[in-house]
């Protein structure tokens, strides 16, 4: 029932989580923010296993900015990418592996390149240019293969993620009166307003 | 296996081989992705295809290229294919009670130049045939397609021809693989490799 969306722009990259808590046919709270930052630019998307999602989310993040503090330099998207994948790989064949769906969204502070990773919870990685998890890539996935084009501004990607998200609420019965938007550029990380 | 979908083929000709994959990465019927990478280039003379659940695809690779760097450091020469072959077959059996569920195709040349392609099953055990290996989930229509399609001692480049034309109709016929592919024909003095489209449908 969660869903998170993430189009990739010209130097930027768009993101989008509902912000409802929900167990098992109960919302139990509004305004949860279902992201965390890895460092100023890169943001992680989870969904999955409710504890599992946000113990996981900040383990990652605090080994990231424990790379960057060691090393002076912060870790890369791709390099971020590829320690989550990792991670979620080594747990996977563990006694009790996390169920958490991430996705990757990074801008490069200096060149201002945009990445975009999809991790499932089997560790399955992939860089896309728009993605999205669970339900929601049903309804979302075909408006974005039909609007999205290489070098989107700002402006157009907020009315792609505005028709995807559009669509969801028309045709998915789960109710999603709100959802976090924030965009990763060189800049750092903000949320913004649809 | 059919959980994320694949079709990967080998094989062999004269004093070269060919080895071919498609390049799409699913969920189920959900395509996510039309260059996933399910071909890797361990030396100059041995490719490695795997086919299977992509979270396996992707940490198998990782752990053959740290093997294979680890061997050639320690022997000061680079892996042959029937030797990288046995290490992919221990390196699968390892794990025989909670195996990695990919079944690896390896084409090479060996040292003489001599071809050598084979597969193996998801627990490491090997299969050596003469002249073709398939592998994925499109490999029933793969075998009909190589097996009207091969014939001994090809060329370099009719082998890239037979080799594309099995790969592409066989994914034809098969809902969860194909999305265009691509093609790598080793030769002793070089590498061909070319990416094929394919019915994006």
């Amino acid at each position: 029932m969660e869903v998170l969306l993430a189009i990739k722009g010209k130097d930027f990259i768009l993101t989008a989580a509902d912000r409802t808590s929900a167990r098992s046919i109960v919302v139990m709270k509004q305004g949860e923010d279902k992201s965390r930052a890895l460092n100023k630019n890169i943001l992680m998307l989870y969904s999955g296993e409710a504890g599992d999602t946000v113990q996981f989310a900040e383990y990652i993040q605090r080994n990231i900015q424990l790379y960057g503090i060691k090393n002076g330099v912060p870790l890369s998207t791709s390099a971020a990418a590829s320690f989550t994948r990792k991670e979620l790989a080594t747990s996977l064949r563990s006694r009790n592996p996390y169920h958490v769906n991430v996705i990757i969204a990074g801008t490069d502070p200096k060149t201002a390149l945009p990445e975009l990773y999809w991790l499932d919870y089997l560790a399955a990685s992939v860089k896309l240019n728009f993605a999205a998890h669970g339900h929601a890539s049903y309804f979302t996935l075909s408006t974005m293969d039909r609007y999205w084009r290489e070098g989107l501004s700002l402006e157009e990607a907020k009315s792609l993620l505005n028709k995807c998200i559009a669509e969801l609420k028309v045709r998915y019965i789960a109710n999603l009166p709100e959802f976090t938007v924030k965009v990763v550029d060189k800049d750092g990380i903000r949320e913004i307003d649809l | 296996m059919e959980y994320n979908g694949s079709a990967i083929i080998a094989m062999k000709g004269k004093n070269c081989v060919a080895i071919a994959a498609d390049r799409r990465f699913g969920v189920q019927a959900l395509t996510l992705s039309t260059d996933f990478k399910k071909v890797f280039q361990m030396n100059e003379r041995v490719f490695i295809g795997l086919p299977g659940l992509a979270t396996d695809v992707q940490t198998l690779y990782e752990r053959f290229r740290f093997k294979t760097n680890m061997y050639k450091l320690r022997e000061e020469r680079e892996i042959t294919p029937s030797t990288f072959a046995r290490m992919v077959s221990s390196t699968l059996y390892e794990k025989r009670f909670g195996p990695y569920f990919c079944e690896p195709v390896i084409a090479g040349l060996e040292k003489d130049g001599t071809p050598y392609i084979c597969t193996m099953d998801l627990l490491g055990c090997i299969t050596t045939p003469a002249d073709f290996v398939v592998s994925g989930t499109a490999s029933n229509q793969m075998y009909g397609m190589a097996e009207s399609l091969w014939e001994p001692d090809l060329e370099p480049e009719e082998l890239f021809e037979t080799i594309s034309q099995s790969l592409l109709n066989a994914v034809d016929r098969d809902a969860i693989s194909g999305w265009g592919a691509v093609v790598h024909v080793i030769t002793p003095e070089r590498i061909l490799t070319r990416t094929l489209k394919g019915r994006m449908d």
